[in-house]
């Protein structure tokens, strides 16, 4: 049944960004970058995690999930390290989703060639 | 014909000339299409605390993002994400496959100028600036977390 919320959630969530694709005509990094802040801002004030408990995927595969865990990484690292959390703790908890994004580029950008020309 | 005159007259021709991309259908088929893709997220991550109960949850969830993240990878290099993109839109751009999307978009299309200027380079076109913002908004957080 949970499946439902998360249609509904993530699809909405994706609505909104055409929303701001149509009316500001905005390009797709803005997008991006929005949604991460979105997701910093919603983790910052602990908003994220009582979404994210009957959302779920609904608001974890939207990039808002990267940008959440994100400020996650660094406000837990800041518990742990003091201000070397600030400098390591984003990065660390996002490592596996940017390197399995670089890594799967690298790989697929040799094997296959360019279709849109 | 002066100037403003003239610009005007451009302008409208510009806005004529623009794509217009229909709100409704376009905003429908958005909703639909990340609405499926975050389903299949969810759909990967119970699969994966199914076969490995033990595992935490925030384990799980990274090897959920890992494997979207490939197959994203993946059917834009066959071709198919872009033209998912077409039709969806936000839908498309919005979840993680979106990111890795715009990873492997731009490394594929400037292969041709080599492996480090086109590859390596090009890669970082969209998700430079998506790390940046995340990696400084994180800091920033970080910081005034340690202050309270």
């Amino acid at each position: 049944m949970y499946y439902l919320w998360v249609f509904l959630i993530g699809g909405f969530i994706c609505m909104l960004g055409q929303m701001l694709i149509i009316y500001t005509n905005i390009t797709s990094a803005r997008i991006l970058v929005t949604f991460v802040l979105i997701g910093v801002i919603l983790q910052a004030f602990n908003i994220f995690a009582p979404i994210s408990e009957f959302a779920k995927a609904g608001i974890n595969v939207p990039i808002i999930g990267f940008g959440a865990s994100l400020a996650k990484g660094a406000m837990s690292a800041v518990k742990s390290k003091g201000l070397l959390g600030a400098f390591t703790g984003g990065l660390e908890a996002t490592a596996g989703g940017i390197a399995a994004a670089i890594i799967f580029a690298f790989i697929f950008s040799l094997i296959f060639k360019s279709k849109t020309k | 014909m002066d100037e403003t005159k003239r610009n005007e007259a451009y302008n409208r021709y510009v806005k004529a000339k623009i794509p217009k991309t229909k709100a409704w259908p376009s905003l429908f088929n958005s909703f639909w299409v990340g609405g499926v893709i975050c389903c299949l997220g969810q759909g990967i991550n119970d699969l994966i605390l199914y076969w490995f109960p033990s595992m935490a949850e925030q384990t799980a969830w990274a090897y959920t993002l890992i494997v979207l993240i490939f197959l994203a990878s993946f059917l834009t290099g066959i071709g198919v994400y872009d033209k998912i993109g077409k039709f969806a839109g936000g839908g498309s751009i919005v979840p993680i496959t979106g990111f890795s999307n715009s990873i492997t978009s731009p490394a594929l299309e400037f292969k041709h100028e080599g492996i480090i200027y086109g590859i390596f380079v090009k890669m970082f076109t969209i998700a430079g600036p998506v790390i940046v913002t995340g990696v400084v908004a994180s800091f920033i957080v970080g910081l005034i977390y340690i202050f309270i």
